[in-house]
C-alpha cells in the first residue's frame, strides 16, 4: 500500500511511477507505531494491539530514529499505535520531531483530544490529525470500535473544529456495515471542517479473524468505486484502492504498492516491516536498533530490495487489467492464504473470489499479538460485597 | 480549469518557507507543510531553474541560469505555473 495520495501526490506519467516502482533514496512517509498500548480494543486492529510492550523504544531511541529521519529528509511520519497518545512522552516527541523538520500525522482514538490539545495542535502547520471512526453511527461505529468509541471521536472532532483547526482527517476504514454510509460520513467530516479519509479493510492483525464478515460485498466495492470517482481528489484514501482501478479510470494517487519502495512501517519495538499491514516475519526487514540504523535497514535491506525488483505480474499477467491493479495489496493476498503473486482477494473481476475458494492450509498467522487478555486481570477491582458477609452471586440484582 | 497559463516569468520568484525539497535520481520531491501535498520535479534542469529562483530578480532570468534556453522556455513556464498553482513556489517581494 501507498499512503502518498494523502500527501495529493499526482498520477504522474509512466517514467516516474516507474522510478517510484524502483524505490527511492527515502520514504516519502512512513509509519511509525508509537506503542502496542491502547484503551481500546477494535475487532479488526492491524496490529492486534492492546498492552504495551516491555521492549518498547524509549523516548532516547525515539529520537534517535527522529535524528535519522532528519538526515534522510523523511518529510513526515505517520504516527500510529496502539493509541500513541497514551505515551507519556508522546507530545515531546511530537515536539521534538517538528523541531528537526519532520511533520507528523498521528492516528487517534480521540481519548486524549481535550480542547486545550487541540489548541495547541491547530497552532501548528507541522501536525496534523486523523481521527478513526469506523461507523457514521455509534451503532455501527462501537460495534467493530468499543462502547462509547464513536463518541470520544465526536467530542475529539468537535474540540479540533472549536479550535480552529480545518483540514485535519476524519478515517475510515471502509467496511460491509459502513459503505452504506459514505454520504453521512462527508457529511460528518464537512460539519467539522475536516478532510474524509476511507482506507481498506485489510485481513492484517485482528482484522484476519474478522475479515470475511467485514469486507465489502461485490456490489459494495462496485458503489464505493463509484463514490471515489465522484468525489476526485477531494477524499483521500491513502492509496488504498488500486486494486479498484480495474473497474476503469484509475483513482487520484500513484497506484501502486508502496511497500518497501515508497513506505514502510517502524513498529513499537524498533522492527521494520514493508508496510503497516503487514506485520508477520516474512516482511520484516530489520530493526532499527541494530548498527546503521533505520537508514542501513531502508537502503540495504535484502527484502526491500527484492520488493523494489520489477514486478512479473505472475497469475495475472495474462489479466487485461494488470496495468491499472497490478494484482492488488500484498498484505491481502498473504493474510487470506493466496500466493503474492496472484490476484487479490477482492480482485474486482471475481478471480481473488476464485482463488480464495482454492486455498487449503490456514492463512499465516500475524507474527505478534499484544491484544488485551480475552479474560480481564481481576486483581484489585473486585468490587467490595453490597453488604457485609454478602457473597451471593445475584447480590445486587433487583428482583424482575 | 482555465487553459491560460497564469505565470509571470519576468516577476522574481521563491520557493514557499514551508517547502521542504529532497533530490532524488530523478530530480526532486517537494513538500509544502502548509497544504500538505507532494510534488515532484521531474528532471534535474527544473530542479536547477527552482533552486535558483530565489537568487534571481526574474524566473526568467533563473531558467537563463540554469541553461534554458528560448525554445525550452514554454515548456518551463508551464512548469514553473503548475508549481506555483499549488503554492510551492511563491512570489518574491523585492525589497
Amino acid at each position: 500500500m501507498t499512503l502518498t495520495s494523502d500527501a495529493g501526490a499526482r498520477s504522474a506519467p509512466g517514467r516516474l511511477t516507474d522510478l517510484f516502482q524502483l524505490g527511492l533514496d527515502a520514504p516519502i512517509c512512513l509509519t511509525w507505531e508509537l506503542t502496542y498500548a491502547c484503551n481500546l480494543s477494535c475487532v479488526h486492529c492491524l496490529s492486534s494491539s492492546g498492552r504495551r510492550d516491555p521492549a518498547e523504544l524509549t523516548t532516547d531511541e525515539c529520537k534517535q530514529v527522529i535524528d535519522t529521519l532528519e538526515r534522510m529528509q523523511v518529510f513526515y511520519v505517520n504516527i500510529g499505535g496502539g493509541e500513541p497518545t497514551v505515551r507519556p512522552d508522546f507530545w515531546e516527541l511530537v515536539d521534538y520531531a517538528t523541531a528537526h523538520h519532520v511533520g507528523v500525522k498521528f492516528s487517534t482514538n480521540g481519548v486524549k483530544i481535550t480542547p486545550a490539545v487541540a489548541a495547541r495542535l491547530a497552532a501548528s502547520d507541522y501536525v496534523d490529525v486523523q481521527i478513526s471512526l469506523d461507523g457514521a453511527t455509534a451503532e455501527v461505529n462501537d460495534a467493530v470500535r468499543g462502547a462509547g468509541s464513536y463518541a470520544t471521536a465526536m467530542r475529539a472532532m468537535s474540540n479540533l473544529s472549536e479550535a480552529g483547526f480545518r483540514g485535519f482527517k476524519l478515517s475510515v476504514v471502509m467496511t460491509r456495515q459502513n459503505i452504506p454510509q459514505l454520504n453521512a460520513f462527508k457529511s460528518i467530516a464537512d460539519r467539522f471542517g475536516a478532510q474524509l479519509r476511507l482506507t481498506r479493510l485489510r485481513p492484517s492483525g485482528r482484522g484476519a479473524d474478522v475479515w470475511h464478515d467485514l469486507h465489502p460485498t461485490a456490489e459494495q466495492q462496485r458503489e464505493l468505486y463509484e463514490w471515489l470517482v465522484a468525489h476526485g481528489e477531494q477524499v483521500l484514501t491513502g492509496d488504498s484502492f488500486f486494486h479498484l482501478s480495474a473497474y476503469g479510470s484509475a483513482l487520484p494517487g500513484l497506484n501502486l504498492c508502496g511497500a518497501g519502495r515508497v513506505v514502510c512501517l517502524i513498529d513499537p519495538v524498533g522492527d521494520v516491516y514493508a508496510c503497516p499491514f503487514a506485520i508477520h516475519e516474512n516482511f520484516l526487514a530489520g530493526n532499527v536498533r541494530l548498527a546503521g540504523g533505520f537508514e542501513s535497514v531502508w537502503r540495504t535491506s535484502s527484502l526491500f530490495a527484492s520488493l523494489r525488483a520489477p514486478d512479473t505480474g505472475g497469475a495475472c499477467r495474462s489479466c487485461g487489467f494488470y496495468d491499472s491493479c497490478r494484482g492488488g495489496c500484498m498484505a491481502a493476498k498473504f493474510f487470506t492464504g493466496l500466493p503474492l503473486d496472484g490476484p487479490d482477494p477482492e480482485c474486482v473481476q471475481g478471480y481473488g473470489e476464485q482463488a480464495l475458494a482454492a486455498v487449503s492450509a490456514a492463512a499465516p498467522k500475524p507474527s505478534v499479538d499484544h491484544s488485551h487478555r480475552k479474560v480481564p486481570v481481576t486483581i484489585g477491582r473486585r468490587r467490595p460485597p453490597d453488604r457485609d458477609c454478602d457473597e451471593n452471586p445475584l447480590a445486587g440484582f433487583a428482583a424482575q | 480549469m482555465s487553459t491560460e497559463i497564469q505565470f509571470d516569468l519576468d516577476r522574481p520568484w521563491q520557493v514557499d518557507p514551508r517547502v521542504s525539497m529532497r533530490p532524488e535520481p530523478f530530480g526532486a520531491l517537494l513538500y509544502h507543510f502548509g497544504t500538505r501535498r507532494l510534488s515532484f520535479l521531474k528532471n534535474q534542469r527544473v530542479l536547477a531553474v527552482v533552486r535558483a529562483l530565489g537568487d534571481h530578480p526574474s524566473a526568467r532570468a533563473a531558467c537563463t541560469a540554469a541553461g534554458v534556453t528560448e525554445a525550452e522556455l514554454p515548456a518551463y513556464r508551464r512548469a514553473l505555473a503548475a508549481l506555483a498553482e499549488s503554492s510551492m513556489i511563491s512570489e518574491r517581494t523585492v525589497v
